[in-house]
């Protein structure tokens, strides 16, 4: 008779061990540490880190083992000690808590014990562990070391004689990050952290390093001198310039925000939290906040009292007679987004439209939740991303993917720009937008070469007569083949002028290669806005139709200029409609010049309302910041302005009424099509414009934060040609151009395709140029 | 750390042009004895060859290129070349001469001969003479030749049982 498992109730590769006397089952090859914690038993450490490689260098996890029925000779580590069946830990014998005690002596040896004037104060793990393990008098007489600081730019703050290297940050720009920027120089008692060479720290993950720092090393540089832990009341908030909906912790004194640190949601952002999400909220206090209603009296913008705006506003619509539209920026909450196309409606329009920065509207394009969810990307095997820079659109996706990679995922890119990645590519093309149409067509083809057929007939139409390259089959099998795999639409695909063929080429592949398709989003809440009916519904028209055409009386809801695909043409819509209210947080010039009223209203931090993220998960916050002056909630004055217009649906008084409303409401939006726009093929000869949207430049409150903003990734438009382009220009490095009449200096990569002109959106400097995807005239200026 | 402020400079350094063809023959080699995938196993041997293609000491800028040549983040080689005591990275005297003081040496009379030296250059151990002949190695470790203590190594050629008669005959024929 074959042996019997000893304890039947343990599951394949576990095993039991005992920590403080407690039995437990825990996975084979997990670390002491894992387990207890797990079990809920507190052991002190500095250097392990859930998400981070062990580096077992703080030896402040000291723990007494035995093992078979001996006790091992010395203390172990339990961040790098693996478990055994009949292992026995000791977390609190008088051998264990001596070991710790010694480890904490020696760490606060070189520690300045400057807490009084350290940021870390009161959230420092040092200070709490040391009130647990130090001693009360130190019997270190020497002298103690001083370790210079180094400038790691506008986000994080040194102050490198109270590290104790534990490596965290090291690691996490490393492992995580996947920039390798700091680094342990020197070594022995001289080891000291830093990048060596005196550089900014360029990742869009950096502020991560401030969270994992045990100590006030690196401390957030914003939020320095500004306030202590205790006085702040953390609420629960979510990032809303990426549609990861990351979850955050704002940190509030007196209803102001004065920092934002990660929420931990696996489904989500893990730990972490990207730059552009912590540090925007400066953004929310910037100069130019509309604090009072405002009204055109006399062509001059005068303040006014609410009762008198939203009268002034109400009367105004109704007068349109339909010949209304609305513009809203996609971080509007789902709330706001159905009552304002409710009020649209209610007036005779469905001119409502979020979809700024799209410019082919042929297949009526709704934004739609990730087929992959976003917490599986890190277990695909096969990624292909087409037209998508991860790392600045949504940066916690980038390091999922980074994460793919390590685990042996194949990433191809079709991409109008080498971008820089945080992760290896199997292969890319760098094609200008042509011909990454031509290069996803041609996948298409691979696929029907295969013997699948597209179901639309547009498509089929548009790959008759193609034929795909060893290129695009070995890109097809790769897909084919892979167990997970999936397609990354990203901006430069969805926002590209022929966005409708790519899309349906990536679907059709998708499709018969059982692969994922995952559009990003255009915006922070797209998915919510287009379910909750901003964008039209019964054939009104999309957002541009709205640019191109506008209507006589706009509704500007949170929209700047920079967040449309048109800047120029926004500016003229607001300019020449014969009314214009800027329902929004700022006054800045261009509203001060155009809006006939001004209804301020709060950003998401500062109002209640529901947001559904990339994967579909609607996450519903509360306010957590005072709104400025005499603000409100944007469906407050939706409501108000929708009983002023006698508008059915408006009589609720709470938002959770607009929410039960809203989980009613069935219609969706007018549902995509087959319909494919005709190729639109640029000049011959010219350069045609590659535009991405600049990472600190996304939306309003990014655009106003003096933190990012004076990061080393916010740098003023400038367009970036292909070496022989520019040289068959007779531009070189540091010239200016003079690109479609505007003025730009010249930089040149080999990271741009020939033919293409690569200029970041959303900047001030590139407003007035045409967008993705248009031929450029560029000159020597 | 206090940072050596060569970002800038060092951001776009060129390895084909910073490293002779000698120096990247010989990481070449070295990388040939290891993994594809294990280049940083070359990174000792490749800033070894940069720091004698520029006479002793490496600057920032060979770092970056040694590292940049092999494929590597830039603070891996900035982390090796600070740690090992065998690179230097400020500029030092043309030869380089490490005199063990530990334990073995300590006891037959290294310090006497550290003296002698510190004396016959007017400098200090980790200084290098005025004619940028002779570098004084700051501080060595046990180099594993107690049996001929005391001993000094120049330019990694060992010289055992040492007296101040023969440390004069050595260094002086030093060119």
């Amino acid at each position: 008779m074959s042996a019997q498992p000893t304890a039947p109730a343990v599951p394949p590769d576990h095993v039991t061990i005992e920590i403080d006397g407690k039995s437990m089952v825990v996975p084979k090859n997990s670390m002491i540490i894992a387990a207890a914690d797990k079990a809920g038993i507190a052991i002190p450490r500095f250097c392990y880190h859930e998400k981070l490689p062990i580096a077992a260098n703080c030896r402040m996890c000291m723990v007494e083992v035995e093992m078979g029925g001996k006790p091992m000779p010395k203390p172990q580590p339990a961040c790098a000690t693996p478990v055994a069946d009949g292992m026995k830990i000791q977390t609190q014998s008088q051998r264990a808590l001596s070991a710790q005690r010694n480890v904490m002596e020696f760490l606060l040896i070189n520690h300045p014990l400057d807490c009084p004037i350290c940021d870390q104060g009161g959230e420092c793990e040092l200070q709490d562990l040391s009130m647990g393990y130090g001693r009360s008098v130190s019997r270190f007489v020497e002298k103690k070391r001083v370790v210079p600081d180094e400038d790691l730019g506008s986000l994080v703050e040194t102050e490198m004689t109270r590290c104790i290297q534990c490596t965290r940050c090291v690691r996490f720009m490393a492992d995580i990050a996947g920039t390798y920027e700091l680094g342990g120089m020197e070594r022995g008692e001289r080891l000291q952290i830093g990048t060596y060479v005196g550089k900014p720290l360029m990742s869009e993950l950096s502020g991560n390093v401030i969270d994992v720092c045990p100590v006030g090393a690196l401390t957030n540089k914003p939020f320095r001198f500004k306030a202590r832990a205790w006085e702040l009341i953390a609420r629960e908030s979510i990032g809303y310039h990426d549609a990861l909906g990351t979850n955050l912790w704002l940190h509030t004194r007196r209803g102001e925000v004065l920092r934002a640190v990660p929420r931990d949601n696996e489904a989500v952002n893990e730990c972490w939290a990207s730059d552009r999400d912590r540090y925007s909220s400066d953004g929310l206090r910037a100069k130019d906040r509309a604090q009072k209603p405002m009204i055109r009296r006399n062509g001059e913008l005068v303040e006014a009292s609410w009762a008198e705006a939203l009268a002034f506003v109400a009367d105004h619509l109704r007068d349109a007679r339909g010949d209304v539209g609305a513009l809203v920026a996609p971080l509007t909450s789902n709330e706001e987004g159905f009552l304002l196309g409710r009020l649209l409606r209610g007036i005779g329009s469905d001119h409502v439209d979020h979809r700024l920065r799209t410019l082919d509207f042929a297949d009526a394009p709704v934004a739609t939740p990730f087929e992959m969810p976003i917490a599986a990307i890190d277990k695909a095997k096969a990624i292909l991303l087409v037209g998508c820079n991860p790392r600045h659109e949504i940066p916690l996706l980038a390091q999922r993917i980074r994460k793919a990679v390590r685990a042996g995922a194949k990433v191809h890119a079709i991409n109008p720009v080498d971008f820089d990645f945080n992760f290896d590519l199997a292969g890319k093309a760098i094609v200008t937008p042509a011909a990454m149409l031509d290069a996803l067509l041609g996948l298409a083809k691979a696929a029907n070469d295969a013997g699948h057929l597209p179901e639309s007939s547009a498509l089929a139409q548009a790959i008759a007569g193609l034929s795909a390259d060893a290129k695009a089959q070995a890109l097809f099998k790769l897909l084919a083949d892979a167990p997970e795999s999936v397609i990354l639409l990203g901006e430069t695909a969805l926002n590209h002028p022929n966005a409708s063929s790519l899309r349906a080429a990536a679907r059709f592949v998708a499709k018969v290669t059982h692969s994922a398709v995952d559009e990003i989003p255009g915006g922070a809440n797209a998915v919510g806005l287009a379910r909750a009916g901003a964008q039209p519904r019964q054939g009104g028209r999309d957002a541009g139709a709205l640019l191109a055409n506008p209507p006589k009386h706009l509704v500007v809801y949170h929209t700047g200029s920079q967040d449309t695909s048109a800047p120029a043409a926004f500016d003229r819509a607001r300019t020449e409609a014969q009314f214009c209210v800027y329902v929004g947080a700022y006054a800045c010039n261009g509203v001060q010049r155009t809006a006939h009223a001004v209804l301020p209203i709060g950003l998401p931090p500062e109002i209640d309302g529901s947001y559904t993220n990339l994967d579909g998960t609607t996450q519903t916050i509360d306010a957590a910041a005072k709104l400025p002056g005499d603000a409100r909630p944007g469906w407050k004055v939706l409501r108000a302005l929708g009983a002023a217009l006698s508008i059915p649906g408006f009589e609720f008084t709470a938002i959770d009424d607009v929410r039960a409303q809203m989980a009613a409401d069935g219609a969706s939006p007018v549902t995509a099509t087959n319909a494919l726009r005709p190729r639109i093929e640029p000049a011959h000869g010219r350069l045609v414009r590659i535009a991405t949207t600049a990472i600190y430049a996304s939306d309003a409150v990014v655009r106003r934060s003096p933190a990012l903003q004076a990061h080393p990734l916010a740098r003023p438009a400038c367009v970036t040609l292909h070496p022989e382009d520019a040289l068959a220009l007779g531009l070189g490095a540091g010239a200016t151009a003079r690109v479609s009449g505007v003025e730009l200096p010249v930089e040149l990569s080999t990271r741009v395709p020939r033919g293409g002109a690569w200029i970041e959106a959303g900047l001030k400097g590139s407003a007035h140029l045409p967008p993705h995807g248009a031929s450029l005239d560029i000159t020597k200026a | 750390m206090k940072a050596t402020g060569t970002y800038e400079a060092v951001r776009d350094v060129d390895p084909l042009v910073a490293l002779n063809a000698h120096t990247r023959e010989h990481i070449d080699h070295w990388v040939a004895k290891f993994p594809p995938d294990r280049k940083r196993s070359a990174l000792i041997q490749g800033l070894w060859a940069a720091q004698e293609q520029n006479g002793g000491h490496l600057t920032d800028e060979l770092i970056t290129a040694v590292t940049k040549y092999l494929g590597l983040p830039q603070v891996w080689g900035y982390e090796v070349a600070t740690f090992y005591s065998m690179f230097e990275t400020n500029p030092v005297g043309r030869h380089n001469v490490a005199i063990c003081t530990n334990i073995s040496c300590w006891l037959n009379g290294a310090e006497d001969i550290v003296r002698h030296c510190e004396e016959k250059y007017g400098i200090k151990l980790g200084e290098s003479s005025k004619d940028g002949r002779i570098y004084l190695k700051k501080e060595e470790e046990c180099l594993a030749a107690c049996c001929g203590a005391p001993m000094m190594v120049v330019n990694g050629h060992y010289h055992e049982n040492l007296t101040i008669q023969k440390v004069d005959r050595i260094l002086d024929e030093l060119k």
